[in-house]
């Protein structure tokens, strides 16, 4: 288990290099310069020669990937010019919250979408199976954003249930009820799509564990139809679920994106977006990469517990 | 279940009633945005600061104006046009640029294959809207950067199935012939292999269509699509985020226009989905039909010996107007303590046979009528969960292929120990000795460990001897055995026969024997029923049945039974075909393949009728045949 763990975590090291890649060059290449932005269209010939020497954006390309990855291997991001502070601890702040959001959203559309997914293939074609199929369906064409305002429309400004935004109250706040108040809205937001996706994709998996013949073998054996689907189809479903599970992760990771600009939420996805308006590109560069490698970690994570869980992968 | 054919296509999406409403909604919904320049519809961008936030229903301003006082239904019809105009130009990009990608690495692999894939690999490993915002980011926000970000997220996924695709048409003969009849690259990427992709890029692109809708509108929600004036649905919501306490309807309104679209086309591709990709549809995994249960005719009881009676069992499958029947008419007895064999070819109705005794024939499959007795006690009257009670316990099923029929993810201790439970109140404790014993009864050598093992982790012929233990676990009356050892090899076959054998002898337990093979059913049985398109064609006790085969298709079934020191037989294999099921020859349903076929033979169905002391045969000219020489 050690050792499958271990192989994995290695076979990681050229994927997190080709993001760091991609990264790198989606924003080092691409037509715009980030000293003309920093500066401003009326900056001189003189400063802005200056800025880009300090930049090091006069050497060739190649190089400076490779002082780069230098640098962001010891955790220097760089220092974001519109918030004057380093890029990694501006990150060392906002991923938690992030992590937080995605992380309970997860969980909700993990149980959620798996239970309705299971229950849809197992009463296939009745109304169960109809309505949640529809649920679905609204669900994953539901724009995210438009989710939240809503939500914050009715449970925030008309019933006045919870709040409308931010983590942590101003006054009085920071303790556990306050925190779960505040998150309760942006988690529904972010969820929603996502356990979709997972009712959909568990519906599909279920139906193909219900048609094999260790499902008739079980019937056959006299177990009642509870047993059949939810001891033994469901199990196995499970584990043929987790890589799936890992992919909503990327979801999750970036729909934050909107949910925490709707709800004023401390994240990444807020800082993301703040830096591509103010063109602060060493703050998106770092944001991204942070959070892509974030998700290649959870998928690894994902494949471990497919291992965990099912003794058929466990053998490979 | 050979030949199950739908309906011609736009039939069944028509049948489809949901798909068919998403498709209406998203044509009505395109053709207002593509005729917005021809309504008469109030500028969307003439501002009126006099005439802000109007509610919805005055004259002039139909559904009321927004912040600088502009007509919502207008900007609504032009927001829409845009985000439509937006989402079919990234998915055509997307599409185009994908399919050329898979074609090309699929067609030439080597490198480029490599590195295309490995790039494909490094894209995929980012969160999709993430690096649709690092390219917005690098290229700046506006609408047309967002599509074009949007656009190119999705080539690699377009890019990764076509590939796939491909991969799999290169084996086909059409592109072998292609390549034989000298066709370049070009001629066979664009004439051979695209057209036989394009189904697969218009399913994805059906699919995907609506997820760019959205992301595109996401995009500009936060600023970084669409820039004022200029407006899609996203930025219309975005910009009026701060009215959502004073005037909801102007942040709403647009996020039902999404809504309604991005359903409409999630709708018509899934149809469209379905249409084109038959293996989604089907009904594996249903719960299985009850069993028909009409009124009880009055018919004579029956006999007193027998453990179970079948009469007139008629099973089929009902799929897309057409009726298959996969077991018609069957009658026959099995007294307790007997071996009855059911032979035939695959397709011949043997394994609906066992799961019609069972009540597990699954959808659309149905028992359409006859009567099945167990102890005097008509299984086709009584409830589900008497027959649930049977199952495992009094009437135990040994599956065909042990390699699939034990859960994969619990322990074969597990398996046995809840096949115990089910039927008696015993603890999980004494379940899982009970389990050991068995397991030291079908010969499983050091038991104790077997218990805890995995079934991936047992070979084919330990696995048969689990499912053999589970089996006996209740000590049935009945086992039905369905072609229990053909997944075996030779030797291992052989051992699990005898097992069978004995434990069968030992427990006076009746057998239920399916299997294609005479030679393996000759060593197990004593008596043989012989199937042919779902019918029973020919019964007999084993020896009579070997020595005078009255039915042309045992003849010809034994004509295939090779034999150990007869070198000089000749093997005969049967011509032709079995009949499609849901369209049988109106006589003789074998009439086609028969060697001694007589015209009278193909005009009404013939009975299956008593030859001589128990032994019955369905054929006209069972008495003028040529004596048989084995």
């Amino acid at each position: 288990m050690t050792g499958y763990a271990l192989r994995r975590l290695l076979q990681l090291v050229p994927v997190l290099l080709g993001i760091s890649i991609v990264v790198f060059f989606i924003t080092a290449l691409l037509p715009g310069d980030p000293a003309l932005a920093i500066l401003g269209p009326y900056a001189t010939p003189e400063s802005l020669a200056s800025l880009r020497a300090e930049l090091g954006l006069d050497r060739p390309v190649w190089q400076r990937y490779v002082v780069w990855l230098g640098n962001v291997v010891q955790g220097d991001l760089g220092r974001s010019v519109t918030l004057q502070r380093p890029v990694i601890d501006e990150i060392a702040e906002r991923l938690g919250p992030t992590l937080l959001l995605a992380g309970t959203a997860l969980g909700l559309s993990v149980v959620l979408g798996l239970a309705a997914g299971a229950v849809a293939a197992a009463h296939r074609q009745r109304w169960q199976d109809n309505a949640l199929t529809l649920a679905v369906l609204l669900g994953i064409s539901t724009p995210q954003f438009w989710l939240a305002l809503l939500l914050v429309l009715v449970f925030a400004v008309w019933l006045q249930w919870l709040p409308a935004s931010g983590m942590i109250s101003v006054y009085g706040g920071g303790d556990l009820g306050d925190l779960l108040r505040h998150l309760v809205l942006p988690t529904i937001s972010l969820a929603l799509v996502a356990t979709g996706v997972l009712a959909r994709l568990g519906r599909t998996a279920m139906l193909e564990e219900l048609s094999q013949d260790y499902v008739r073998m079980a019937r056959a054996k006299g177990l009642t139809e509870r047993q059949v689907v939810y001891r033994h189809a469901f199990r196995s479903m499970l584990g043929r679920m987790m890589p799936l599970i890992g992919l909503q992760a990327g979801f999750l990771l970036s729909g934050a994106v909107y949910v925490e600009t709707v709800f004023q939420w401390p994240g990444m996805g807020r800082m993301l977006v703040d830096a591509i308006s103010t063109r602060d590109l060493l703050l998106v560069q770092g944001g991204v990469l942070v959070l892509a490698s974030a998700y290649v970690l959870v998928n690894l994570l994902a494949d471990v517990l497919q291992h965990l869980l099912d003794p058929r992968v466990r053998l490979r | 279940m050979a030949n199950l054919q739908g309906p011609p296509g736009w039939r069944r999406f028509r049948a489809n009633r949901l798909a068919l409403f998403g498709l209406g909604l998203v044509a009505s919904l395109t053709t207002l945005a593509a005729a917005a320049p021809i309504l008469p519809l109030p500028d969307p961008f003439t501002t009126d600061l006099t005439q802000r936030l109007l509610p919805a229903g005055s004259a002039v301003h139909l559904l009321g104006t927004d912040q600088l006082g502009r007509d919502l239904l207008s900007r609504l019809v032009w927001g829409t046009r845009a985000s439509l105009a937006v989402g079919f130009f990234a998915v055509l990009i997307a599409a185009f640029f994908g399919t050329l990608l898979g074609l090309v690495a699929g067609w030439f692999r080597g490198w480029a294959d490599t590195l295309l894939m490995r790039g494909i690999d490094v894209l995929l490993a980012f969160p999709y809207l993430l690096l649709a915002l690092a390219i917005v980011a690098a290229l700046g926000p506006g609408l047309r950067n967002a599509m074009i970000a949007i656009a190119v997220v999705n080539i690699p996924l377009f890019a990764r199935t076509l590939r796939g695709e491909v991969l799999g048409l290169t084996e086909r003969a059409f592109v072998d012939a292609a390549r034989l009849a000298g066709a370049g690259h070009g001629r066979i990427l664009f004439r051979e292999l695209l057209p036989n992709v394009l189904p697969t890029a218009v399913v994805m692109m059906s699919t995907s269509l609506g997820w760019m809708i959205l992301e595109t509108a996401g995009l500009s929600f936060l600023g970084l699509g669409a820039q004022p004036p200029a407006a899609d649905l996203g930025s219309m919501l975005g910009s009026a985020r701060e009215l959502l306490t004073t005037a909801p309807w102007v942040a709403l309104l647009p996020g039902i226009v999404i809504l309604l679209l991005t359903a409409g086309i999630n709708l018509a591709g899934d149809g469209l989905r379905d249409l084109l990709d038959p293996r989604l549809r089907g009904e594996a995994g249903a719960w299985p039909a009850s069993p028909a249960a009409g009124p009880a005719e009055a018919s004579q009881s029956p006999p007193s010996e027998a453990l179970l009676r079948a009469e007139g069992l008629s099973t089929r499958f009902v799929r897309d107007g057409a009726s298959y029947r996969a077991v018609d008419d069957l009658t026959f007895d099995l007294a307790a303590g007997e071996r009855l064999a059911v032979v035939g070819e695959s397709g011949s109705g043997k394994t609906v046979t066992a799961l019609s005794l069972l009540g597990l024939v699954p959808p659309p499959g149905r028992i359409v009528s006859g009567r099945l007795f167990f102890r005097g006690e008509d299984l086709l009257q009584v409830s589900e969960a008497r027959r649930r009670e049977l199952r495992g316990n009094a009437i135990a099923y040994i599956p065909q292929d042990p390699m699939t029929a034990l859960s994969p993810v619990l322990t074969v201790g597990a398996q046995i120990g809840e096949t115990l439970r089910a039927h008696r109140a015993i603890s999980r404790k004494e379940a899982l000795w009970r389990a050991h014993e068995l397991l030291a009864r079908v010969r499983i050598p050091q038991p104790s460990e077997r218990l805890a093992a995995y079934p991936h982790e047992l070979s084919g012929g330990m696995r048969q001897r689990v499912l053999i233990a589970m089996a006996l676990a209740n000590d049935p009356a009945l086992i039905i055995a369905d072609e229990a050892t053909t997944a075996l090899d030779t030797t291992v076959q052989s051992e699990i026969l005898l097992l069978l054998d004995s434990l069968c002898a030992e427990r006076g337990a009746a057998l239920l024997f399916i299997s294609h093979d005479l030679g393996v059913v000759a060593r197990l049985c004593d008596r043989v029923l012989v199937m042919y398109a779902g019918q029973a064609v020919e019964e007999a006790g084993l020896d009579r049945l070997l020595a005078r085969p009255q039915h042309p298709y045992t003849r010809a079934l034994l004509d295939c039974v090779p034999e150990l020191g007869r070198p000089d037989k000749t093997l005969r294999p049967i011509g032709g075909q079995p009949p499609p099921l849901d369209d049988l020859p109106a006589g003789c349903h074998f009439a086609p393949r028969c060697t001694y076929v007589r015209p009278a033979c193909r005009d009404r169905g013939i009975a299956l009728r008593t030859a001589a002391e128990r032994h019955r045969v369905r054929c006209l000219r069972a008495e003028e045949l040529p004596a048989w020489r084995p």
